[in-house]
Formats: structure tokens, C-alpha cells, sequence
């Protein structure tokens, strides 16, 4: 079976002496010793008994040890479900303890959190890794049930119930991304990537395996660094970066702070950013300063990871205010618009983007009510992914036009809003949350907690923001909050969200 | 301008920015100097790049990339006492 770990094998045998991952500062990794980083972590995850479609969690800051637990999990048969560290832990124990990981790739720093996050699983340090990373025991163990041999790994986004949710991506959908990739970008063994994204996002698939399977090399980005303007603008001149992929967040960070006039960018061919809308006076002023460079617009919820792209033309006209569209469906997938009856929608009509074929996830990890919201089978037995964003189709190519539901996107990162109201009646203050997203023309969009509260007084803004802070990625902490006598309500009593945006 | 800064000003002028571009509504006694702004939750990837903005040009320092994190930015005692050191 072809798999993500067979793409090191063959860049491996064919290249092993070149540089494979590289961690700023340090010296390159070359393919041969990336490869001998995972079969240390596949041996020790053997000896364990870890068994084919067993799940292993990673809570690890970035690093080319890191990039090797990571293939030697996928070599021993394993998926792995990578953490942000820096999340709230009672998040990250939620995720390995749901999809009941056998074992957890660490930081020795972290053992003891770990061990105190489950304190019936009597976690113990099984081997140590290099670069400072620790095997343990998972909370579910080697006895854990197996999934399907298929799993490759589990991205947790937000869900819309109060907690994550686990998006299930097989070798094989996760491979057919990565050809795709290779079709349309043609990577070369001198091509440098960028690795922007963290492990937990779905961008890293693109600059982990697209790299990898051409002998190219990739340049980790760490979380500190990710959001230094000044340090990432080095990072892509003195890198020789040639292969750029990121939020637009990211790229608008650079254009506004990071000084990009002080180097000429001979090294960069291709731009490439995914998650959320880009401003079009933004990508103009970005590509005055990347004139010869070509820009990508990659979309597709984590559930399919990218199902329709679009080359930025060129020239950007002055006048042009539109966000560019998402484009037209990639060669490895079929889309189609589709009414709230699932019917078809003729071009130009507004309706729901669904997908079907190679990239379609496997479904969410133990969720069946949702992936039975998720998927509809068509009479010949094709699997559909309903992605709930609303589009306009003209002329093979998809303009994005909004949400069917509650779901925001802000930094690029999916925040379902009842996610953070139900972080929020964890306060003892909190009687009632009625958390809204609005657009904002700096941030792409505002999120606003209307609250009720109990006792006398109230909770102040610091301490509110505190409170989300402890209980909720950083990502998802409201910008403002509004604490009202009371909320407005729908003649049913329900919350009013309508009047509330009034309120914004 | 390169005369020394007092880090009581310092503090007065980044709690009065921070009050006003990212908790408007705060009351003022609510920040303090010892407050924790990055682990906190109150200042976001974004803020913080923008407080560094600020601090850059009003008082005509450099940040070091690696001194744009919660080590040097996490309230507004640490942030005093870095432009104070940069300022000397």
C-alpha cells in the first residue's frame, strides 16, 4: 500500500544526501537521517505493540524531531493527532483521551501535565526520542481498538457542540492531495518550501508531503517565529525560500510590519495562500512588491483539504474590489451546487459547495449523527461532503459567498461560535452567552460575547479574557465583551442573534 | 530623540494605549502592572506586533525578533523595563 511515509522511503533512496527539513539555526536534516529519526520512533512504537490504525497523539513544538516522530508513526502503521502545545490542556486531554490514542509523543517538559490530565491512566515514559522528545503511553494504550488501516492522521477543528472534533484523513485522501499538488505546482528536488502552518492545521499536509516526494527541501517555521514579521521577511530571503504557503493573516502581517523593501526576493516563484478571504487591495500591494512571482488562491475546508484553486492573474486592476473567486474545482475532486432540497442549482444561482471524491475525509472520529449531516451517498454511490459554505458558479468557477451556519473563519482557523459560548458558561459569573461574528475591514472579522451575569458587579473585560484564555485556543478569544442586563429573544425565547449584530 | 525614558511614563503611556485600542470599556484600575497581557488572553498574535509597532515609534527603539514574546511583552512591568534598557 502506497502511504505518506512511502514518500520519504523513495526520496530517500533516491536522494540521501540532501537536505530535507531544515530548522533555522540548526544545520540541515538530510533525507537519510529524517529517515532514521522515524524508524527510531517506528521501532520504539513496534516494540510497544502499536498495531496498524492505532492513533498516537504529538504535543511537541515544531522541529525536524518532531517531522521524524511524525513519519515514524505513519512507518509503524500509526496516525497521528497532532496538538498546538500551547493549547489549554484540558483541550488537548480532551482530544487524545476522544480518539483514544496509544501513545503520546511529548516534550519531557509536558510528561508531567499529561500525567496529571489523566490520573487513572498511570501514563509512564516508554523511550526517549532525539531532539528531546519522550514516548509515553497514551490514556487508551496498545489495547485501544484499532481504526482502519487507512488513517493517516486526525486534525481536531472546532465544533459547533462545545468541543472539537476530529476530521479523519486516510493515506490515500491525503495522497491524492499531494499528487494533486505535484500537478499543478511541479516542485523540483531545489525547490525550497515554506513550512508556515502548524502541525494541527491542515496547510502543513501541503509543505510536509508535497516536499518530501519531490526531494525537496522544507524550512520549519516555529509558532515564536510564525508571528514576527520582521524575523519571517529574513527567514524568506536568507532561506531561499522558492515555495511560500500561508494565511493571507500571515502574508497582510508581513506587508504591514515586516519591512519587506529591504531584500530583493530573487529565490521566490510561487506564493500560495489558503483559509480565508484575502483582501484584494492587500494582494495588490503584496504583489507589487512580488511582481514576478505567481499567487495561488487554495480553498477547501479541512475536510477536504484543498478542493478548488485559482491563479491570481498578473495584473490586479485598480478599481477591482471584489475578493477574488475560489476557482474551479482541482482535477482530484467533483463539486457541485446544491440547493437546501439537494437538488442541483443551475450556474449563477446561490447554493451549498459539495465535494466528492479524492479528497473527501474518511468522517468525523465517533460522530455519527454528524457524518450523517456531512455526507449524502447519490444514487451511484458516490460520497458527498456537504461543506455548508455557500457559493455562486459561473463558468466552472466558484465565488465564495458565505456560511450556512455559525462558523467563522478568523485567522484562517474554523471558529464554531457555539463553541466559545459554551467555554463561557463554564464562568461562575456567566448566566447567559450569545457569542456573534461581524466583519471587521483590519481583522476580517470581529467576534463579540454578549453576556448576563450573576451576583453583584460584574466580571471585568481582563478577567473575561483571562478566563477564555485558560479555556479556549488562543484563536477563539473574543475580542469584545458586552455584558447586558439581558439578551434579546425570538418570540420562541430564543436568543435574539439577529438584534444582537445590531448591537455590534 | 534619545534621552532616557522613566518607567513609570513608559507604563502610564502603554496602559493608556492598550486601554484604548484593545479593552475599550475597561476600568482603567483594572490593569494593572502586573497584569498578564500575552498569557492573559488581552493581547493576540496581531496586538502584540501591533504594540511592538507602537513601542518601535514612540520611542524610536528596535525589537529583537526574539524579544517579541511573552518573556518581554506579558505586562506592563516587563514591558517597561525592556524600552527603559532599550532607551538607555
Amino acid at each position: 500500500m502506497r502511504t505518506l511515509y512511502s514518500l520519504l522511503a523513495e526520496a530517500q533512496a533516491a536522494f540521501p544526501d540532501r537536505p530535507a527539513v531544515v530548522d533555522p539555526g540548526g544545520p540541515p536534516v538530510s533525507y537519510r537521517e529524517l529517515d532514521r529519526l522515524a524508524e527510531q520512533a517506528s521501532t520504539h512504537l513496534e516494540r510497544i505493540g502499536l498495531k496498524p490504525g492505532h492513533r498516537v497523539g504529538i504535543m511537541a513544538h515544531k522541529s525536524v524531531h518532531t517531522v521524524g516522530a511524525i513519519f515514524g508513526i505513519l512507518r509503524a502503521g500509526g496516525a497521528y493527532v497532532p496538538v498546538d502545545p500551547t493549547a489549554p490542556l484540558a483541550r488537548i486531554a480532551y482530544i487524545f483521551g476522544d480518539c483514544a490514542v496509544s501513545a503520546i509523543v511529548t516534550e519531557q517538559r509536558f510528561v508531567e501535565p499529561l500525567q496529571a490530565a489523566f490520573p487513572d491512566a498511570h501514563l509512564r515514559v516508554l523511550a526517549p526520542l532525539d531532539g528531546g522528545l519522550v514516548l509515553i503511553d497514551g490514556p487508551a494504550g496498545v489495547q485501544a481498538p484499532a481504526s482502519e488501516n487507512s488513517l493517516a492522521y486526525i486534525l481536531y477543528t472546532s465544533g459547533s457542540t462545545g468541543k472539537p472534533k476530529g476530521v479523519m484523513i486516510s493515506h490515500n485522501v491525503a495522497l491524492s492531495f499531494v499528487d494533486w499538488g505535484s500537478e499543478v505546482f511541479q516542485p523540483e528536488p531545489a525547490d525550497i518550501f515554506s513550512n508556515h502552518s502548524p502541525f494541527h492545521f491542515d496547510l502543513s499536509i501541503f509543505d510536509l508531503y508535497v516536499s518530501i516526494k519531490h526531494g525537496a527541501s522544507v524550512v520549519l517555521i516555529g509558532d515564536e517565529l510564525g508571528k514576527q514579521p520582521i524575523g519571517l521577511v529574513d527567514l524568506i530571503a536568507h532561506h531561499r525560500i522558492t515555495i511560500w504557503y500561508s494565511t493571507p493573516s500571515i502574508l497582510r502581517l508581513l506587508l504591514e510590519f515586516g519591512k519587506m523593501e529591504r531584500f530583493p526576493y530573487p529565490a521566490l516563484r510561487k506564493v500560495l495562500f489558503a483559509g480565508e478571504v484575502f483582501p484584494v487591495k492587500h494582494l495588490r500591494e503584496l504583489k507589487r512588491i512580488w511582481p514576478t512571482q505567481r499567487f495561488f488562491n487554495l480553498y477547501g475546508p479541512t475536510e477536504t483539504n484543498v478542493c478548488t484553486y485559482l491563479e491570481i492573474p498578473p495584473a490586479i486592476p485598480e478599481e477591482q474590489t471584489e475578493p477574488f473567486p475560489i476557482g474551479a474545482a482541482c482535477s482530484h475532486c467533483q463539486t457541485a451546487v446544491m440547493d437546501s432540497d439537494g437538488k442541483p442549482v443551475p450556474p449563477g444561482g446561490e447554493g451549498e459547495l459539495w465535494v466528492a471524491g479524492g479528497p473527501v475525509m474518511l468522517g468525523y472520529w465517533n460522530l455519527p449523527e454528524q457524518n450523517q449531516r456531512a455526507f449524502y451517498w447519490d444514487p451511484e454511490g458516490t460520497k458527498w461532503y456537504r461543506t455548508g459554505d455557500v457559493v455562486v458558479e459561473e463558468g466552472g468557477i466558484y465565488l465564495f459567498r458565505g456560511r450556512r451556519d455559525r462558523m467563522v473563519k478568523r485567522r484562517s482557523y474554523r471558529v464554531e461560535l457555539g463553541e466559545i459560548e459554551s467555554a463561557l458558561y463554564k464562568h461562575p459569573r456567566v448566566s447567559e452567552a450569545a457569542v456573534i461574528a461581524t466583519p471587521d475591514e483590519e481583522s476580517g472579522v470581529l467576534i463579540t460575547a454578549f453576556l448576563t451575569c450573576n451576583g453583584d458587579g460584574r466580571p471585568s473585560l481582563i478577567e473575561l479574557k483571562r478566563f477564555s484564555a485558560e479555556n479556549l485556543p488562543k484563536y477563539m478569544i473574543p475580542d469584545r465583551f458586552s455584558i447586558q442586563p439581558q439578551l434579546p429573544k425570538t418570540s420562541t425565547d430564543k436568543i435574539d442573534y439577529q438584534r444582537l449584530k445590531q448591537l455590534v | 530623540m534619545n534621552a532616557s525614558v522613566n518607567s513609570s511614563d513608559v507604563k502610564q503611556t502603554v496602559k493608556s494605549y492598550l486601554l484604548k485600542e484593545f479593552l475599550p470599556g475597561e476600568n482603567p484600575d483594572e490593569l494593572t502592572d502586573t497584569t498578564p497581557l500575552v498569557t492573559g488572553g488581552v493581547l493576540d498574535s496581531l496586538a502584540t506586533v501591533k504594540l511592538v509597532a507602537f513601542l518601535e515609534e514612540r520611542y524610536g527603539i528596535e525589537f529583537e525578533p526574539h524579544e517579541i514574546s511573552s518573556d518581554y511583552l506579558d505586562t506592563l512591568d516587563t514591558i517597561a523595563d525592556v524600552v527603559t534598557t532599550k532607551k538607555v
